[in-house]
């Protein structure tokens, strides 16, 4: 291993890291003027103009504020909750391709922290399976029923819509014959060979895991504050609760990108070989329509926040298991049927 | 080399503070860490899909199910039942059979000629859904009966009955 490529990682992480908390910081500013916008008011406007220094004096209270350990709590659990629960956020954008290959003087420097492993997409799911130990083992280790009752109903619904989520990749696996983030985005390449025209119905029940799994609304259960207080952070106070509300945030851009690059065409855009630009310039132009696409998304998230109300919770259970489940796994036998038919007389 | 040793005594470090520790959460955490110990083994390995599939399901489901289960039982010290006698006498029958089995090991195993690995590519997933799905066909329907049959007695025994008016 040379030095350059050790030194251009660590560039990259670097980047890469810096863009993804920023992109959770504006993210708290942008989820309150969309609200302000959808129930007409302002919303934040104070700070800065258009309240763009909002986030920063957020998190400056978060730094100042008093950090309260409960007597009863478990110290060491306490603490490690919301740790785990930052770390798994910040670690699952590992595998996803910012962007192709750039060219500068003769070296070839990949937009991938992590390239050419082997089980890119496994991966991801491993260290999503892996964030609900922050939510559990805060709510359990805070000593407080609202708490527990939140990290109990947080570690079920993760549970239940993982399976959907597998499923639905699975079917979308079978489209692309590999488990390498890079290649499935390289696969697309272009506007019609998206994933999204392949896998419509695995795509919706996808994006509904995901809203789950990132615990948003209308899947906010194990936060739902009309029943539980506060839900599994209810003890939680000064940046330990910062860092949980954050690690929600991170959760949801890592997913958009993983939306935009599974089934959107990740840097692909409509007809980037017919241009005539150079290979850099499709690069960066690439690398641009990435973040557009992660950013709509998240749009998405927070538009969906604003119009949707709450599931009772024995709705959320139906919908995972009785309406999703046998969704995904009817769309990995017609994805089967087609591809076969497809391999035996259209090839 | 260093690594794999290194790795192997936290794994057996883990798996002992898993028996000693007197609080049932913090021995499935300590559980947990042996697991992902076990995860870092199967990359040493080169074995890339088992590392991962490990993690998803050792450290991610069923983990997270025995958190779940402990948590709602919520045991404590004093609520702990008494462990009858013939729990420990149990225990100590299967503590034999297994000295026994290591035993059995020790005779078989042959230290002086160590296993090479033919082929070390043989743990990234296109080789081994070839070999599984090839060779080991049968086995592998088996065993995805057994784990069907499985789930739907769990089901069957989790359902209520139906209610007598």
């Amino acid at each position: 291993m040379e030095w350059s490529f050790v030194i251009e990682k660590l560039i990259l992480v670097s980047i890469v890291f810096v863009i993804t908390l920023v992109i959770a910081m504006y993210s708290t500013l942008a989820e309150r003027k969309i609200a302000g916008f959808m129930q007409d008011r302002y919303g934040p406007d104070r700070a800065g103009i258009f309240g763009i220094l909002q986030p920063l004096c957020d998190g400056g209270k978060f730094f100042f504020k008093e950090e309260i350990i409960p007597a009863g709590a478990h110290k060491v659990l306490f603490i490690l909750g919301p740790t785990i629960a930052i770390i798994t956020a910040c670690i699952s954008s590992a595998v996803i391709p910012w962007g192709q290959e750039l060219q500068i003087g003769d070296r070839t420097i990949s937009l991938q922290v992590a390239q050419g492993i082997n089980v890119g997409v496994l991966y991801m799911f491993g260290v999503i399976a892996l964030g609900v130990y922050g939510i559990m083992l805060g709510g359990w280790a805070s000593n407080n029923k609202f708490s527990l009752m939140g990290a109990i109903r947080a570690a079920s619904q993760s549970i239940s819509y993982e399976i959907a989520m597998g499923l639905s990749l699975i079917a979308l696996l079978m489209v692309t014959r590999t488990l390498t983030l890079e290649e499935i985005v390289a696969q697309q390449s272009g506007f019609v060979n998206w994933n999204i025209w392949a896998q419509p119905l695995g795509f919706i029940i996808f994006m509904v895991c995901a809203f789950a799994e990132c615990n948003r609304v209308p899947f906010d259960l194990p936060e739902c504050e009309t029943e539980l207080v506060g839900g599994y952070h209810t003890e939680y106070s000064s940046m330990k609760l910062g860092l949980y509300m954050f690690s929600e945030y991170i959760n949801m851009f890592v997913s958009s990108a993983l939306m935009a690059s599974l089934y959107f065409g990740g840097y692909n855009f409509p007809f980037m070989n017919d241009l005539g630009w150079s290979a850099n310039m499709i690069t960066i132009v690439g690398v641009i329509v990435f973040f557009v696409k992660i950013l709509l998304f998240i749009f998405f998230f927070m538009w969906v926040r604003w119009t949707l109300p709450r599931f009772r919770y024995d709705q959320l259970m139906n919908l995972g298991w009785k309406m999703l489940i046998p969704l995904a796994i009817a769309n990995i036998v017609l994805t089967g049927i087609f591809t076969l038919i497809k391999d035996t007389y259209f090839s | 080399m260093t690594v794999f040793y290194f790795v192997a005594f936290l794994s057996i470090f883990f798996a002992l503070m898993t028996i000693f520790t007197k609080n049932p959460v913090h021995s499935v955490l300590y559980l947990v860490i042996t697991f992902f110990t076990f995860t870092v083994h199967y990359i040493l390995l080169n074995a890339q899909f088992l590392a991962v599939v490990n993690f998803i399901v050792y450290m991610g489901a069923i983990m997270v199910l025995f958190l779940f289960v402990l948590m709602l039982l919520n045991l404590n010290k004093d609520t702990e039942p008494m462990k009858s006698n013939l729990v420990k006498f149990m225990g100590v029958i299967a503590g034999c059979c297994l000295l026994v089995t290591f035993f059995g090991v020790y005779r078989v195993f042959d230290i002086s000629n160590p296993l090479t690995v033919v082929n070390p590519e043989i743990g990234l997933v296109k080789n081994l859904g070839k070999v599984l799905f090839n060779e080991f066909l049968l086995p592998f329907e088996l065993s995805s009966l057994l784990l069907l049959t499985a789930m739907i007695g769990a089901i069957l025994l989790a359902k209520k009955e139906p209610k007598q008016i």
